[in-house]
């Protein structure tokens, strides 16, 4: 299937979740927010959410510093 | 001849006291100006310098007269701390109310640029203590180690403009007490320290309150160039601050100049959303 993540295509076998994709990019689940299809998501509640053709994913990823 | 006469008294020149507006008759010496206004007054400054010696006043002087230790009241230090504002700006911002999660190297540089600027209250939780390795890069004191940060944050603002409103939740911040400690802000800061706690507040915010604007920072640390840091629009009511990719690490630690430049992102970030202004 085809998905939209961060602006770019992102091609993935269906049924992808989105705790795999996260590790798949070597993300960590806690440090992320995610906005599935424009609603925000806690990304640790939805780790077994599973992703579907056309959805598109932004992933904001926080680093540690304040 | 008489007529003349009466219009040469009358002559008129304009000056600002302390900050408003007057107008003198032409001919005013600075000790008479002191006598009419602030004859307590033992500190004259005119135009920028300080004088003991007695002038004429011309116009478009900026005389500040002010008497040596005494703090003014809330009027008097409204018009003196923000006359150096854009006309317009201070009375939007007084009425305004803006959270800020965390009083660390971010929180409390924003905390202090809000206060100056007049923001009239804020809401500043932490659950930390001053420790001596945050006099680095945080607005604290060596004689305020052990405090609770919120405490010592406290105390600093008041010494700067003891008329902005200061409520503090001294603990930690989930998404269960997020709206209840932070309610009715104008306008939500992200300030933490730790990732995990950045995407916990911001999932839960952008969630739980979708109309109030979210201003939050990643990448900071370092001392990678200035202009490296941004603010960006990241959709409708949330901006982050930052490089986004510098994390805070061993041999990469946090830094005064690159953590106060994020934070000035931030604290301008929030006077432009309070002014309706994008921040991006």
């Amino acid at each position: 299937m085809n998905l939209h993540v961060n602006g770019e295509n992102y091609q993935s076998d269906a049924g992808l979740t989105i705790g795999q994709l996260l590790k798949r990019l070597d993300l960590q689940a806690e440090r992320v927010v995610l906005e599935l299809n424009l609603n925000i998501l806690n990304s640790t509640d939805n780790l077994n959410t599973e992703l579907h053709e056309g959805d598109k994913l932004e992933i904001i990823q926080f680093v540690g510093g304040g | 001849m008489r007529l003349l006469l009466f219009k040469e008294i009358k002559q008129l020149i304009k000056i600002q006291l302390n900050e408003i507006p007057l107008e003198l008759r032409k001919q005013t010496s600075l000790h008479q100006l002191r006598a009419q206004q602030h004859p307590e007054a033992d500190i004259l400054i005119v135009n920028g310098f300080p004088t003991s010696e007695d002038c004429q006043l011309t116009e478009g002087d900026r005389v500040t007269m002010i008497q040596r230790g005494v703090i003014p009241d809330a009027d008097q230090l409204e018009a003196l701390m923000m006359a150096r504002h854009t006309p317009g700006v201070h009375a939007r911002i007084a009425k305004s109310r803006v959270g800020i999660a965390g009083a660390g190297g971010l929180g409390s540089n924003i905390a202090i640029a809000l206060a100056r600027v007049g923001v009239g209250q804020l809401v500043i939780a932490d659950f930390d203590l001053v420790e001596p390795s945050n006099l680095n890069r945080q607005q604290y004191f060596i004689d305020q180690i052990g405090l609770p940060k919120v405490i010592a944050l406290k105390e600093n603002l008041q010494r700067i403009n003891p008329y902005v409103r200061i409520e503090t939740f001294d603990g930690r911040i989930d998404a269960q007490n997020l709206n209840q400690v932070f309610a009715d802000v104008d306008v939500m800061v992200e300030a933490f320290d730790a990732p995990e706690q950045k995407a916990m507040l911001t999932a839960a915010h952008l969630q739980q309150s979708p109309d109030c604007p979210l201003v939050a920072a990643s990448g900071m640390a370092g001392y990678a160039a200035s202009n490296s840091i941004q603010t960006k629009r990241i959709r409708e009511n949330f901006y982050l601050v930052g490089d986004q990719i510098t994390a805070a690490k061993p041999g990469q630690g946090l830094m005064a100049p690159r953590v106060s430049i994020a934070a000035g992102h931030q604290a301008n970030a929030v006077l432009r959303l309070l002014l309706g202004e994008p921040p991006e």
